[in-house]
């Protein structure tokens, strides 16, 4: 399974903290970032709008990457809105 | 003692005359000790702020600050970095972060602090949401911030 997180107001507006989804869809596997976040997208409008494409930054297995990052079965997979520490 | 690396994320605060002179005992080499504290505004985007939330990935935040100073450690010639970050409800004027470079002359000690607060803030997986006069917000991030940590690259 994957296992998928939400952080800040990503978190808070879908009050979701994290889930876990099997990489495999409709019986067939996915491959990249793009196409879980798709898969998440379709939920409802606001994850639509939340999870879009530079609103909500990525991390696979904590390290910050790109959409045509590949994933595989046991990733944790992080989304979360431009950080802002400091 | 000897040069070190330290990387604390924390909710209790620091002391600041404490972090400093551990970075002066840890050697009799370095003549430069540059030091930058982050504290919590009273006013943010003209609206009265009471106090900040700070959440964060911990999984992702130490290596995060970890590469932040690795990375910092190939551009310059440093002794000691240390960095502290606090986490959860901090009030106006309230320490939020830390960071301590010590290396042999000034020049690498200036750049590498800053360097390394220009990357924690695009880089460190840390989320602010403060309390105002109108409710509570999340911080949008700064285009300036993202601006100044590419000018590094």
């Amino acid at each position: 399974m994957l296992k998928i997180l939400f952080f800040g107001q990503l978190k808070e507006i879908t009050k979701t903290d994290s889930l876990e989804i099997d990489i495999i869809q409709k019986g067939k596997k996915m491959n990249t970032v793009a196409e879980l976040r798709g898969l998440l997208q379709a939920k409802s409008d606001i994850w639509n709008e939340y999870l879009a494409y530079g609103k909500a930054l990525v991390a696979v297995n904590q390290e910050m990457t790109s959409d045509d990052a590949e994933i595989n079965e046991t990733d944790e997979i992080a989304f979360f809105p431009p950080v802002t520490g400091g | 003692m000897s040069h070190f690396t330290q990387i604390s994320v924390q909710s209790q605060d620091f002391d600041f005359a404490h972090e400093y002179q551990k970075l002066r005992d840890s050697n009799n080499s370095d003549g430069a000790l540059v030091t930058f504290v982050g504290l919590v505004r009273d006013i943010n985007l003209q609206q009265s702020v009471s106090s900040l939330f700070l959440e964060h990935y911990p999984a992702m935040t130490k290596k995060v600050l970890n590469n932040i100073v690795e990375e910092a450690r190939t551009k310059w010639q440093l002794g000691s970095v240390s960095i502290i970050h606090r986490i959860g409800q901090l009030q106006v004027s309230e320490q939020i972060v830390f960071v301590g470079v010590t290396s042999q002359h000034r020049q690498s000690a200036y750049h590498a602090n800053e360097f390394i607060m220009d990357y924690l803030k695009t880089q460190a997986p840390f989320w602010k949401k403060e309390t105002t006069t109108q409710g509570e917000q999340w911080i949008d991030a700064k285009v300036s911030d993202i601006k100044k940590s590419q000018d590094w690259s």
